[in-house]
Parts: C-alpha cells; sequence; structure tokens
C-alpha cells in the first residue's frame, strides 16, 4: 500500500473559492499545497457561466464566468501552485485524513495539516419540490442545462418554462432565448425575485420575458417526454395555490431553479457541524469549522451571489489556514467561550456564527440574508443587548446577500457575550 | 405625446446591489432631472439608460470538431436595440482552433466600434499542475 | 417458433422466463417498454410481505408465504439485495388492539411463522420515532424488503445467459390461436410458439380475453409514493404498516435497502392504464396518514415521488395457471400485493406447469447469473486500490452523490441487457439516484451512452419511446428572434 502523503494545505474543489485560497495561502508563503478539483479542468461553476457581471469589485472589470476564472487559473499556474484535475475526494475524516480517487493517480491518501472545504454547491431538483406529474423528459435543473448548452453545445428544449427568478433561471432564460428557443414564462412562488436587480432587467425585462411573481407550478404534463405545465397562483401569506387561477402552459421543458444547497457531504464525513439555515458548516471569523484545522469557503458555506466575495472571503481562508498550520493552538482559542453571533429580527444565515478569542481582527466581516424585502432599513448590530452600531439601507432583499462590518472598537471583544443582528424598517 | 410635454421614465438601476428606483424626467429629448439615485454612478447610468441604452452581449459560437462550443462577448456595451442583430452577426462566425481568451473573433461588429472576443481558451489547459510538491 | 412466449418483462414475466430456462425450451419474452421492469414493478414498495394480510385458502396467501420463504435464497443467488428488517403492524388505538390479534390468527391459518402480538413499550423500543398514539403492534419476523428492479433486471438477465431471448419495445397488439399455437402480433412482426404465458400486468385481461372463455377484468389501482433521503434510512427499522381501521387502509413506512425510506401508497381505481402521474391530493393524503405513524417526516428532504399502477383483478385473488379452455396458455394475472413476495413460488410453479404441458426435461447445464462486481461504494480501501489499478475508470468517480465510478456506467451499458437509457443505467449503476438526482452526472452519462451505443446525444431518451432528454444541438437551432412586449411582464418586487 503506498504511503500516505503529508500536505499542509489540502484544498477541496478548484473552482473560485478554491483558486482564490489557494492563491492567498501561497502568497502568505504556504509552499506545501495541492489543489484537488472533480472536473478535469479548473474553474468550478465558473467555467459554464458565459455571462458577464464577474469580477467588477476584484478586477474593476466586467468579466464573464470564464475570463474570471482564467485570472485566478494563471495566477496558480504562474505560481507553480500543484492541482490535480479530474480527481475525486471520497472522504475526509476529522483527523484530516483526505482519501482521494483519480484514474492517473488511482486511490490516494493525504495527511493533511489543514483542509479548505471549498466544493460548492448543487441545485434542489425536481423530486425534491415533488410537483404532481410524471418524471418524464424534459424536466432538468437550470445548471444543468447551462452545462449542456454552454459547454457541450446540446439543447434541452424549445419551449421553455423556468420555475424560479434566482439568478441561474434568469441568466438561462436569457441565454436560452439568445440561442434561438422560446421562454414563455419566469414562474417565482415569492412576490418578488431572488436575484440580482441587474439580471431581472438585462435577463426579463429586456427580451420582454413574463415574471409571473407568486405564481408556482402545480402540474407536470407529458407520459415520456413534457408537453406542458399548469401554473397557480399562490397565496403569498401562504404561498398555497389559489383555486381558480389555473393556467396551462404547453413547452416542451421545465427548467427548475429552485434553491442552492451547499454540496456537504465530505464536511459530514469529517464531523463538521453544519448550520440548519445556511446548510453550510457552522464556522467562526476565520472561517474555522467546529473540527480542527478544517475551513470551509464559497457556496459550501453559504450561497453567495457574486463570485467576488467568494473570492474574496476564500482569500481570508487561505490566510486563516496557514496560520492554522503555522501554530495550530492560535485559532482554537485561548479556551475562553466564543462570542456568539445570532441572527435577530428580520435576520438569516448570518456567517459567522460565533467568534472566537482572542479576535484578533480589527473588524468583524459579517454576512446574512433578510428574510423578506425591506425598504429604507437599518441593520442594527446589538452586543450584549446595547446597540453599538446602525447602518442604512435604501432596500434589502433575499436574493442579495447584506454586508455589515462591525469594527472591533465598536464593542469589548473580551467579555461580549452575543452579537446580534437585526433589520428594522426606520421610522 | 408631444415634445414639449415631459415624459418621467421609470427604471431600476443595476450599477450595484441597491437597484435604486430611478425616475427620469426627459424633454425634447434630452434629460431634465434623475431622481432616486443615491450615487453619480446612478445618475450617469439614468442618462444612458434612458437615451442610448447599451448591452454587452455574451454568445456562443459551434465550432466544428470541438463539442465545447466557443464562448464569446462583445468588448464593450453595444446599443441594446442591436442585440439580436448582433447574436446573428456572431452566429456566422466561422472559428479555427486554437483560440485563446482575447482572440478578436469579430471585429467591430455591425460597425459598433465594439470587438467580438473569446471568452474561453479552446481547446483548454492540461488537467494538472506540476510545479512543487508536498 | 418459440416453444414458449412470456408476455411481460416485469419481476414475473422475468422470473418465469428465468424458471423456463431450466427447462429444454426456447423461449421469448416480449416487453412492450424500452427495459424490464418498467411498469409495476419498479414503482412499488419493495416490501416482502409476511403473509398475514392475504385471505386464507387464497393463492394470494399460498404463493406469498412459499415466496417469502424462497425469497432470501433467490436473492443471494442473484446476489441482489434483501433485508430481512421485519414488518410491525401498528394499532393507534387501544380499540384497535383485538385488531392485531385477528391479524395474527389469519397469519397463523396462512402458515405464517414468526409472529407474535408486542406491548407499546416494546414497541416504542424498537422503534423510537413510532408517534404517540401507538399502542401495540403485530410483529412478523418475516417481513422484509428488496430492490425489486435490480432483481428483475437480475433474472431477466440470467434467463439471457440461459438462452432466453428477451426482446423489448415489443408490444403485444393482438393475441391468437390457431392450430394449436399462439400468435402474438407485434409491430416487428408476428411472434408464434406452443405455448403463452400472460405476465402483462395491467394489461393481463386484455390478453386473456381475447384468447379464453373465463374472462376476467383488471382494473389499474394507482398508488403513489413519496422518498426520503438516506440520512432517514435510520427513522425505522422494520416496514411499518398501520392497522386497517373503517378510515381506511393506512400508509406504510419503510427504510429501502439503500437506506431511503418510502411512504405511501395510496390506492386510487383509474381508468387509464398508463397513467403513472402522482397528485397533489395523493401527496398530501401519504402525508397526512403516514404522520400518525411518523409525526416529525422531514418534508424538507425528498428525493422524489412516484406513483405505481397496480394490476387489480375483479376476481380479488391471482389468476395462476392453464387457462382451462385454452390448452397452453398459463395465465399469471392479478398480480398486485403481495406479487413481489409471490414471484419465486409463482415462477417456480408456472414453469414447472408449462414445461409439463411441453413434456420438456431439464437441461444439463444452467449458466450461472450475471454478477456484477461489487460496487465501489461498498468496496473497502484495498478493494478501491485493487480496482482503480486494475482499471483507471474506476478511477473517475462520475456520479459523485453515490460514489459512482465510469467503469460501472460502462459496465452498465456493456453487460448483457445492458442499459440503453438515462433510466437504464440509473436502475443499474444507481447513477442520478442520489441526492442531486442526477444534476452533475446526467450529462457525463449521456456522453458515456452515446459513445458505447453509437447514437448521438440528441437521440438518446430518459426511459425509451419519446422521452428524448434533448431537443438538438446547438448548431440545429433557429436564429433568436425578438419578442413583442407582453401585457404581464410582472415587477421585481412586490
Amino acid at each position: 500500500m503506498p504511503e500516505t502523503r503529508k500536505i499542509d494545505l489540502v484544498i477541496i474543489g478548484g473552482g473560485p473559492a478554491g483558486l482564490a485560497a489557494a492563491v492567498a495561502a501561497w502568497d502568505g508563503g504556504c509552499r506545501s499545497l495541492l489543489i484537488l478539483e472533480r472536473d478535469v479542468r479548473l474553474g468550478g461553476i465558473l467555467q459554464q457561466c458565459i455571462h458577464n457581471g464577474f469580477g467588477l469589485h476584484v478586477f474593476h472589470e466586467e468579466l464573464t464566468g470564464p475570463e474570471y476564472a482564467d485570472r485566478y487559473i494563471r495566477q496558480v499556474q504562474e505560481r507553480g501552485i500543484p492541482f490535480q484535475c479530474d480527481t475525486m475526494v471520497l472522504d475526509v475524516s476529522p483527523q484530516r485524513l483526505v482519501t482521494a480517487v483519480s484514474p492517473a493517480h488511482g486511490l490516494v491518501q493525504i495527511q493533511a495539516g489543514a483542509v479548505i472545504l471549498a466544493m460548492g454547491c448543487r441545485e434542489r431538483p425536481r423530486g425534491a419540490l415533488a410537483i404532481p406529474g410524471t418524471n418524464c423528459a424534459g424536466i432538468m435543473t437550470t445548471g444543468t442545462a447551462q452545462r449542456l448548452v454552454n459547454l457541450e453545445s446540446l439543447v434541452p428544449g424549445k419551449r421553455i418554462v423556468i420555475l424560479g427568478s434566482g439568478d441561474i433561471g434568469l441568466i438561462m432564460a436569457r441565454r436560452m432565448t439568445c440561442i434561438g428557443a422560446e421562454v414563455l414564462a419566469c414562474v417565482e412562488l415569492m412576490p418578488f425575485s431572488s436575484g440580482l436587480t441587474r439580471n431581472v432587467v438585462q435577463c426579463l425585462h429586456d427580451y420582454n420575458i413574463p415574471l409571473l411573481l407568486s405564481h408556482t407550478v402545480i402540474a407536470i404534463e407529458g407520459r415520456e417526454r413534457l408537453t406542458g405545465v399548469t401554473i397557480a397562483e399562490v397565496d403569498p401569506a401562504t404561498r398555497k395555490p389559489i383555486p381558480g387561477t389555473e393556467e396551462k402552459i404547453a413547452c416542451d421543458t421545465l427548467l427548475l431553479s429552485v434553491g442552492l444547497i451547499p454540496e456537504n457531504e465530505l464536511s459530514r464525513s469529517a464531523g463538521v457541524s453544519l448550520s440548519e439555515v445556511t446548510q453550510g458548516p457552522l464556522v467562526d471569523q476565520n472561517l474555522l469549522t467546529d473540527v480542527p484545522g478544517v475551513f470551509a469557503c464559497g457556496n459550501v458555506l453559504h450561497v453567495h451571489d457574486l463570485v467576488d466575495e467568494v473570492s474574496e472571503e476564500s482569500a481570508r481562508a487561505g490566510l486563516a489556514a496557514l496560520a492554522w498550520i503555522r501554530e495550530p493552538a492560535s485559532q482554537t482559542g485561548s479556551g475562553l467561550e466564543p462570542i456568539r453571533v445570532r441572527d435577530g429580527k428580520g435576520v438569516r444565515g448570518i456567517v459567522p456564527q460565533q467568534i472566537t478569542r482572542p479576535v484578533q481582527l480589527p473588524k468583524l466581516h459579517l454576512t446574512f440574508r433578510p428574510d423578506a424585502v425591506y425598504k429604507q432599513a437599518t441593520i442594527r448590530v446589538e452586543v450584549d443587548g446595547e446597540t453599538v452600531l446602525r447602518q442604512k439601507r435604501l432596500i434589502m432583499t433575499p436574493g442579495e446577500m447584506a454586508v455589515v462590518d462591525l469594527p472591533t472598537g465598536r464593542f469589548d471583544p473580551a467579555s461580549a457575550r452575543e452579537i446580534a443582528v437585526h433589520v428594522e424598517v426606520n421610522a | 405625446m408631444s415634445e414639449s410635454t415631459p415624459d418621467v421614465r421609470e427604471l431600476i438601476c443595476i450599477n450595484c446591489p441597491m437597484g435604486c428606483r430611478l425616475q427620469v424626467t426627459v424633454e425634447q429629448g434630452q434629460v431634465r432631472t434623475v431622481k432616486g439615485n443615491v450615487c453619480a454612478r446612478g445618475d450617469r447610468y439614468a442618462r444612458d439608460e434612458v437615451l442610448n441604452p447599451k448591452r454587452m452581449v455574451t454568445s456562443l459560437i459551434v465550432v466544428p470538431g470541438s463539442s465545447e462550443p466557443l464562448s464569446v462577448k462583445t468588448r464593450t456595451a453595444i446599443p441594446k436595440d442591436r442585440i439580436f442583430d448582433c447574436l446573428k452577426a456572431i452566429r456566422a462566425c466561422q472559428v479555427r482552433l486554437p483560440v485563446r481568451i482575447g482572440d478578436v473573433i469579430l471585429p467591430d461588429v455591425l460597425g459598433t466600434g465594439v470587438d467580438v472576443v473569446a471568452t474561453r481558451n479552446l481547446p483548454d489547459a492540461p488537467c494538472q499542475g506540476s510545479g512543487q510538491t508536498a | 417458433m418459440f416453444d414458449v412466449t412470456v408476455i411481460g418483462g416485469g419481476v414475473i414475466g422475468a422470473a418465469i422466463a428465468r424458471e423456463l430456462a431450466r427447462y429444454r425450451l426456447s423461449v421469448v419474452l416480449l416487453e412492450r417498454k424500452s427495459d424490464v421492469a418498467e411498469g409495476t414493478t419498479k414503482a412499488n414498495s419493495a416490501i416482502i410481505h409476511a403473509g398475514y394480510d392475504a385471505k386464507p385458502g387464497s393463492q394470494k396467501a399460498r404463493t406469498n408465504v412459499l415466496g417469502n420463504a424462497m425469497f432470501e435464497d433467490w436473492c443471494a443467488e442473484l446476489d441482489v439485495p434483501f433485508r430481512r428488517n421485519t414488518s410491525l403492524v401498528v394499532a393507534f388505538s387501544d380499540a384497535d388492539l383485538p385488531g392485531l390479534a385477528d391479524l395474527m390468527a389469519r397469519g397463523h391459518e396462512n402458515g405464517v411463522p414468526g409472529l407474535s402480538l408486542i406491548d407499546e413499550a416494546e414497541l416504542r423500543r424498537r422503534e423510537p420515532n413510532i408517534g404517540p398514539k401507538a399502542r401495540g403492534a403485530l410483529l412478523a419476523e418475516t417481513g422484509g424488503i428488496c430492490c425489486p428492479y435490480e432483481l428483475t433486471i437480475s433474472l431477466a438477465t440470467h434467463a439471457l445467459l440461459n438462452g432466453v431471448e428477451i426482446r423489448l419495445n415489443t408490444p403485444v397488439t393482438g393475441v391468437s390461436r390457431e392450430n394449436g399455437t399462439f400468435i402474438c402480433q407485434t409491430p416487428q412482426g408476428p411472434v408464434v410458439s406452443r405455448a403463452l404465458v400472460n405476465a402483462a400486468g395491467v394489461y393481463a385481461d386484455t390478453i386473456n380475453n381475447q384468447l379464453s372463455e373465463g374472462t376476467f377484468t383488471i382494473t389499474a389501482r394507482r398508488g403513489e409514493y413519496v422518498m426520503l433521503d438516506k440520512r432517514f434510512g435510520p427513522a425505522f427499522k422494520a416496514t411499518i404498516f398501520q392497522m386497517p381501521t373503517p378510515m381506511g387502509k393506512g400508509v406504510l413506512i419503510t427504510p429501502t435497502v439503500e437506506d431511503t425510506v418510502i411512504l405511501g401508497p395510496t390506492a386510487e381505481d383509474i381508468e387509464d392504464k398508463d397513467d403513472v402521474r402522482t397528485t397533489a391530493a395523493g401527496l398530501e393524503q401519504v402525508l397526512r396518514v403516514a404522520a400518525l405513524s411518523w409525526p416529525q417526516i422531514p418534508t424538507r428532504h425528498f428525493i422524489t415521488a412516484f406513483a405505481g399502477l397496480r394490476a387489480h383483478c375483479d376476481r380479488n385473488d391471482f389468476i395462476l395457471g392453464e387457462a382451462a379452455d385454452v390448452p397452453g396458455f398459463f395465465n399469471a394475472a392479478g398480480i398486485e400485493s403481495p406479487g413481489l413476495t409471490a414471484a419465486p413460488a409463482i415462477a417456480a410453479e408456472l414453469a414447472g406447469q408449462v414445461a409439463d404441458r411441453l413434456n420438456a426435461g431439464k437441461k444439463d447445464t444452467f449458466n450461472p447469473p450475471y454478477l456484477a462486481r461489487k460496487p465501489f461504494r461498498l468496496m473497502s480501501h484495498a478493494e478501491r486500490e485493487a480496482a482503480v489499478a486494475a482499471d483507471p475508470a474506476y478511477g473517475r468517480i462520475i456520479c459523485r452523490c453515490e460514489s459512482v465510478p465510469e467503469a460501472e456506467i460502462l459496465e452498465a451499458i456493456r453487460r448483457p441487457l445492458g442499459a440503453t437509457t438515462l433510466d437504464g443505467v440509473k436502475r443499474r449503476a444507481r447513477a442520478g439516484m442520489g441526492r442531486c438526482q442526477g444534476g452533475f452526472c446526467a450529462p457525463r452519462v449521456l456522453e458515456l451512452l452515446s459513445c458505447e451505443l453509437g447514437v448521438p446525444q440528441t437521440e438518446l431518451t430518459k426511459f425509451g419511446g419519446a422521452s428524448r432528454i434533448l431537443s438538438g444541438t446547438l448548431g440545429e437551432m433557429a436564429e433568436p428572434q425578438p419578442r413583442a412586449a407582453q401585457e404581464r411582464t410582472g415587477e421585481t418586487h412586490a
């Protein structure tokens, strides 16, 4: 049996999160690291995101997904950072033993000093919604359709209904239109779109594709291949279909954009605790999970809207992992109780969920999603019941991740017990 | 509507996640006022979008002998009303591999002064990085 | 001309064909869909019943008990999963407890071993997740679970390896008898044989009534199910039945051999024998009734919902054996529950009867079944190492959710009675069965199917017929056209 390799930093996932973490760790001085990627090339999901809108913050340019990926891939190649594609990680043990398999290298085991989980997320499938009807052909998630069209020159169908107005749904509404298909409607359960405003305007409005808010698909028609869907309006309060509002739309394809779920099977096998809200690992301000030496960043931690934010977060994870490798005790803290970070009123899925002491950062980068649309709102941060920060926002929506940076100087990091973040409508 | 009556257009600014709702008053083909923006970018966007809306176009070109299509983009935005003509022009392009990111596939598309460039390397880079290992 | 034609490639037809293959007989199996197990067999609760439920003296009761006793060895021979996880019929009120004793008595009359009554404390000890109203249960130790489609594929393949000809995509459009031979009309031409076995599922009445005066009617009884994520596999160990009450038959909860959980079924008689749609009302009913057994059903963790049609016969029993007025014509009809359990018994009996009718002796050699390699996901570390070293295609994992390597997908396609569709790959290799339901692996499976079958991806189907996955290639698409402003473009925010 070949001996187990020892590598200081193993990064699981060669998409934007893994790449940014690797570059940051390398630039910080790490020379023993390896990126493991399951696809045949680096870049992750960006490779199929041929639309623009990436890199506005990081590169101050409007890049497409593959171009953004290429920027980081070149950084990896220029630095000579080791990576291995066509490689599936099968297991990560709580002791950071990584088991991976690839055609070229066979089954390998790597004892990692630190592991960065950067596996991204998957889409919620049709089965999870249990939409009535048959399991006919012609139904797939928008991401799968995106891969088929943008990477394989294959078309799922010609008369399309899209369920869900998340960003991928909006992007694919435009993409399918631009390749010559007919997109009949984008159907959204909520009374608002969960995608970026920019995408609603540039993918639906620009192409006169109807966005049917407070609607859902209640039945699928077709025995072998989809022939149509039945949609209905829903009651905004209960989200249940309103009888009498049913409408049939003849179509041959239903694309689903009904939720992204962080891909945490490996995290579970490592014993990492997950948040019920984000579906991603519970982490502290250094993106360290509750398993020593295991960090998480990118969509596997919580689903992001902008890849620029993924890169920023993942760079922090890379540096934190490097600091861990150099001094493991430094981040498990001094044995003091961590500061709890709580979802307050109007807030869902704050990351990080706890702050380890000593804090060692000038500010805490808190991200979350509001639980509804709020106009003329204030983000209010409380420490142990006392308001320490207020920031105004003209508008907040669940489709756009909110960020609030809390300067550490605003409270006493040594004695604080709990931070709570609230969203309130201005009086 | 006669030119002398001001026309108020509503649009959503797309520059950043704020998505400010803008009200733009247009009179005699000129923007008179912009309301609802919180920054100068919003003001500029409003003026451009109302009088001269532009969009970047991204598309795919089928490459014979490659299962993977070539993804391309207009380097900068082109007039919004030319999107479909632009898609048509891109579709008609013949591409010879290899192609690298940034290669000009279709110069000065539709006489807009904007080039259509490749956004992907085709064929792509190798599957493994050498460099220093543990 | 064949000695025997078997109509129907479900578990019954495949099992009978495989038993017939032991005899010196030429056998052809005709299946209307693109794969075996595409009908009722792939959409049921996969339970091997103990046998207390069936009416004493009926064929159902007799073959249930016989089949249950044979089932474990049957599956072991074919190397397909079987788990004797036991069954519990739960009473949810004190008033219903005497009913459990009645069921047990009926079981005893049917010759069912391993029956006992357990009290609430014992029930809760065994099944901590059982709902608060549970008061006691009938424990049936012989209850089990299997994977019906994996079993059927294995049966059919074994038959194939022993000379049975399997014709898929071959519906029987008419059947007649002439000069002592049977003629099955199919789109590919007539199929002639000396004997005919009717295992045509919901269409068994159509076949029988064209030949025999002893007519019967099969009603398609639709049952809807919902399946939960593997994570909840440990919720219950036994198959949990609800004691039938005046309110209705109740809904069951069962782990599967893959550790997912199935809830269901409903029971709705329908006109259309091809209607396998799930319905909103059906799902609601399943969840509402199952809640008695399991108040905390994790509704956010559905994997899928599906419906199957049971062949309910108006004679309320299986119709097994040679038709009195048509020598050489054998029925295995009206096979609803406990049909799966009864399958090994039905197959052995019927094959024997057919062989007797045709005076056929047993073959000297009977080739062993096709045994697929141990799946990668179940291999030990050392086994995985060896597999990848011998074949790099074991090193490329295509389906991450179920750890299925490329080698297994290729094997699923290349093997005898190999997959030709996406669902065919799914049922043989498990790729696409997991949490993402093929979201990531489907494009790669399509590529492999295309390569192996020499067929463009655009012609591949989900399960045969018109179920194409793709409409065409990018290059074939028409010019994109702008579209006029619609009346309702909607708003981005309320």
